[in-house]
């Protein structure tokens, strides 16, 4: 049996109000708020967030063969992102990671081939969405990405079991985007209704034939896409029970384009009991709908951190003139500093285990750890006696730190900090995703693979930081940010 | 350590410093014809007398060209060294064991930083291609972190740590206003200091040291050759230049509240030097107060104030021009700027005046009372990472 292994979705910390675009702009932008990829983040980086926590809820031992990474934003063209989660998770070499980006729809096939492969398969699916100032695009978009492992054949407990699947494919123009292009474009509203209407009903009514089922036998309905007034009329058109309808966290998070179908169905599998139906159906250029059913094996699982816990910690507090600058909308005066050296490929390919698997080495003579890996021990001087040792997933405290107010970055004060992890080792780095008046020394942290800077040669630098551990609604009271 | 020493081997018999600052009309080849020139002047000598020269610059040129072709040298060996904030002391010390081997009889160590042309805030440092995973944080940020170290480790509140900062970078100051070649030549208040605009952690605009342009010479002989050049020689007593294992950023142990490389420097030198009692028996000590934490910890380093003392050594005046102890007479790094090759030879300049009664009216007390040693030090890097240098000059050899 075939179906979802293991299952993790990431909703970045920052949350846009947009009621903030209300007061600035002087036009409804609507109600709740939008979540918003930080200054550091890219698509690459809330992928590996998202894969890490799918791949830490799979039964242990899990090793994707195969890796999809799915976006409408990829942070590269031409080389390949999915390397850089490849490497970020210390998947093998064996493991094929590749692209599938570049349209929304690029989601839907992530999961198709990652459920057609013979092989366990990880589908990444991840979106930064925004617009021109003022726009639907700006307001209703969300920025999030999810991550499913796909197996099931060797004996592994399945969450949930694809039951039956089916696309309807057309050519229509219902929004588009240049490449290069900072925002898309779209067609007259009316016009879109008419071309996906026909394209919901069969891909609808060939799922559930090919699993046996009607309509009303649906538990739960997740439905999005690209064209809001069609995915209004496709809720009323399914047949589907009103009470089935998931919440489509457009209040909290925001439509994230690519991310949205795994944003919702991680949601859901986090609130389903077993035995449960579920319809995925999602509308960009065309439509497709999964049916799956849960299983025991879902029973007392959920992600960790679930969505729901995850929207529930987001800060409010930022501003929506700091939203254009993260977006690139709103070029600020720099800091009077030389851009930051972008890395340079030897060393970071020497490095990768540490610059993007973090791995730190551990004394085999004298159980110190070091933080950059070392060859000689800081303690008891042995050469080449050293263990390689993954430490994304270990705990750390604030031992020092400082608010650097002239270092480069488009989020000033950078929060630097000296960091000891449990179990031995100390590093110098920065945190990320926080109000800096409430770091003390003492602050838990956990590490999150980040987006560093990106250099005037368009090479980004990834690496690890530091993120406080968020518990509950956090509301900046350092004022706006 | 082993470390022997070259005590009272070697002699400084001329020295030239420029004026420190915004240098907007002079470049590098102007700083160094200048200070080369006031070296050689003091010392009664040519260019042509000088056998071999060290050139200390961190990123005003590469090679002995830097100083050879401004200076059109008649083919002589020029090396050209960089150790961070500790080159132009490393290019004096160089020297130094050139002339104590014999190789040499005269030789020139100079140093010379050309700042200002960089057309940034702070300081610029070009580091070779990297992976990236080194961090972002500025100077002022990574010296900032000893503040909330030093707080808690000796139980001093925070704002009245702020005050003590504040009192070193008016100290220096002040200094310095009696400087006619420092970078800043005003008094600066005490508020003004206090509430300047915050660089990185509790560190203000006035905690941090100038940037600067400038270039310093000093000219070694063997000490026996001495008096043939000048009544006041400089004796060296002792050097001593240590790197560090840079573990600090890495290892839990390191609290933020010391320069170990600098214990184990002075120590060294002291020994070398014959001093047991450093603040007893030193008339004065020019130290690389890059950031005003830096100075009150460096106290306690070189052992000046006992541990967890300085501060209250610092707000009683005990390192003040009329005090116990001057430091930075001249006005440090703060008040007299610190274009990096150069420091370390400015740093001696000023043992250079004092200890010969040319320094005016910053003329120190505590050379009349008798006493004849004076300490330069430097520190390149940044907290648990860095370089240090100690050295110990005297103006009498030794009984």
């Amino acid at each position: 049996m075939r179906g979802i292994v293991g299952y993790g979705a990431y909703v970045p910390y920052f949350r846009l109000e947009r009621a903030a675009i209300t007061s600035a702009l002087g036009t409804p932008a609507g109600k709740g708020a939008r979540a918003v990829a930080s200054y550091d983040e890219d698509t690459t980086t809330m992928g590996v967030e998202a894969a890490r926590r799918a791949l830490s809820g799979a039964p242990a031992g899990s090793v994707p063969d195969l890796l999809y990474f799915a976006t409408a934003d990829p942070a590269y063209l031409d080389k390949t992102n999915a390397c850089a989660i490849h490497a970020a998770l210390d998947l093998p070499g064996s493991t094929l990671a590749v692209d599938v980006g570049g349209a929304v729809r690029s989601g839907i096939g992530a999961l198709r081939a990652a459920l057609d492969a013979s092989v366990p398969a990880l589908a990444v699916l991840s979106d930064i969405r925004t617009g021109l100032p003022g726009s639907s695009d700006e307001s209703n978009g969300g920025d999030a990405a999810a991550a499913f492992l796909f197996g099931g054949e060797d004996g592994q407990p399945v969450l949930a079991e694809v039951i039956g699947h089916a696309s309807s494919t057309d050519e229509f123009l219902d929004r588009w985007r240049t490449p290069g292009d900072p925002y898309s474009k779209l067609w007259e509203e009316r016009f879109g209704e008419h071309a996906y209407a026909p394209q919901v009903a069969a891909a609808w009514a060939d799922a559930l034939k090919a699993a046996g089922l009607t309509a009303g036998q649906v538990d739960v309905t997740i439905l999005t896409g690209v064209h809001p007034r069609s995915v209004r009329a496709a809720a009323r058109t399914l047949g589907a029970a009103t009470e089935s309808f998931a919440d489509d966290l457009s209040a909290t998070v925001g439509t994230s384009g690519t991310a949205h179908a795994g944003l919702m169905l991680a949601d859901a599998l986090d609130r389903c009991e077993p035995d449960t139906v579920i319809a995925v159906v999602v509308l960009a250029d065309g439509a497709s709908v999964f049916l799956l059913r849960t299983t025991s094996a879902l029973a007392g699982h959920t992600s960790t951190p679930t969505v729901g816990e995850q929207i529930a910690s987001g800060n409010t507090g930022l501003s929506y003139e700091t939203f254009l600058t993260w977006r690139g909308f709103l070029r600020r005066e720099p800091p009077r500093r030389p851009d930051p050296d972008p890395p340079a490929a030897p060393p970071s390919m020497r490095h990768e285990a540490w610059k993007f698997g973090f791995r730190a080495s551990r004394c085999e003579e004298c159980g110190t750890r070091h933080l950059p890996p070392g060859r000689v021990c800081l303690k008891c001087g042995a050469v080449d006696h050293m263990q390689d040792e993954r430490l994304v997933d270990v705990p750390a405290t604030v031992a020092t730190f400082t608010l650097d107010r002239l270092a480069f970055t488009l989020s000033p004060p950078l929060v630097g900090a000296v960091i000891d992890f449990d179990g031995g080792g100390r590093f110098r780095g920065e945190i990320t995703d926080c109000d800096p008046a409430t770091i003390r020394i003492g602050t838990r942290l956990t590490m999150t693979f980040r987006r560093v800077s990106t250099g005037l040669n368009g090479v980004h630098n990834y690496f690890w930081k530091a993120r406080p551990v968020h518990e509950g609604v956090t509301k900046s009271d350092g004022g706006m940010i | 350590m082993a470390s022997r020493g070259i005590r009272d081997r070697v002699a400084v018999v001329g020295m030239g410093c420029t004026k420190f600052g915004e240098r907007w009309n002079k470049g590098a080849d102007d700083l160094l014809i200048d200070a080369a020139g006031d070296a050689l002047a003091s010392a009664g000598m040519q260019r042509d007398d000088i056998d071999a020269f060290w050139l200390g610059t961190m990123g005003s040129g590469i090679s002995g060209l830097t100083l050879s072709r401004p200076l059109r040298i008649d083919y002589r060996p020029v090396s050209r060294l960089e150790n961070m904030c500790a080159t132009g002391s490393d290019a004096f010390r160089n020297a130094c064991y050139a002339v104590a081997s014999g190789a040499f009889d005269v030789a020139m160590a100079i140093g010379v930083e050309k700042l200002k042309d960089g057309g940034f805030s702070g300081l610029v440092i070009t580091t070779p291609p990297e992976d990236g995973t080194s961090g972002e944080l500025t100077a002022p940020a990574l010296f900032s972190l000893l503040a909330p170290a030093y707080a808690q480790k000796y139980g001093v509140d925070e704002a009245e740590l702020k005050e003590v900062f504040t009192r070193i970078a008016w100290k220096n100051h002040r200094n310095g206003a009696l400087n006619p070649r420092a970078q800043f030549r005003k008094e600066v208040p005490k508020d003004t200091i206090a509430c300047s605009p915050i660089m990185a952690g509790s560190l203000g605009i006035f905690d941090c040291s100038g940037v600067s342009d400038g270039s310093a010479a000093a000219i070694v002989v063997r000490a026996e050759d001495a008096h043939r050049y000048t009544d006041k020689p400089l004796y060296v007593k002792g050097m001593s230049m240590i790197s560090g294992p840079a573990t600090g950023a890495i290892d839990p142990a390191y609290d933020y509240t010391t320069f170990k490389e600098c214990v184990v420097a002075a120590n060294d030198a002291y020994a070398q030097a014959g001093v047991t009692d450093p603040r007893g028996e030193l008339a004065m000590a020019e130290v690389h107060d890059c950031f005003t934490p830096t100075e009150l910890i460096l106290m306690e380093d070189l052992g000046f104030a006992d541990r967890g003392t300085a501060w209250k050594e610092a707000l009683a005046g005990t390192f003040d021009l009329d005090g116990d102890l001057p430091v930075n007479p001249d006005g440090g790094l703060k008040a007299f700027g610190h274009p990096i090759g150069a420091s370390g030879l400015r740093m001696l300049f000023e043992c250079w005046l004092q200890l010969r009664g040319e320094a005016g009216e910053r003329q120190i007390g505590t050379i009349a009372h008798g006493r004849k040693l004076a300490l330069t030090h430097n520190l390149g890097g940044s907290p648990g990472e860095c370089v240090c240098y100690v050295s110990v000059v005297g103006s009498e050899p030794s009984a």
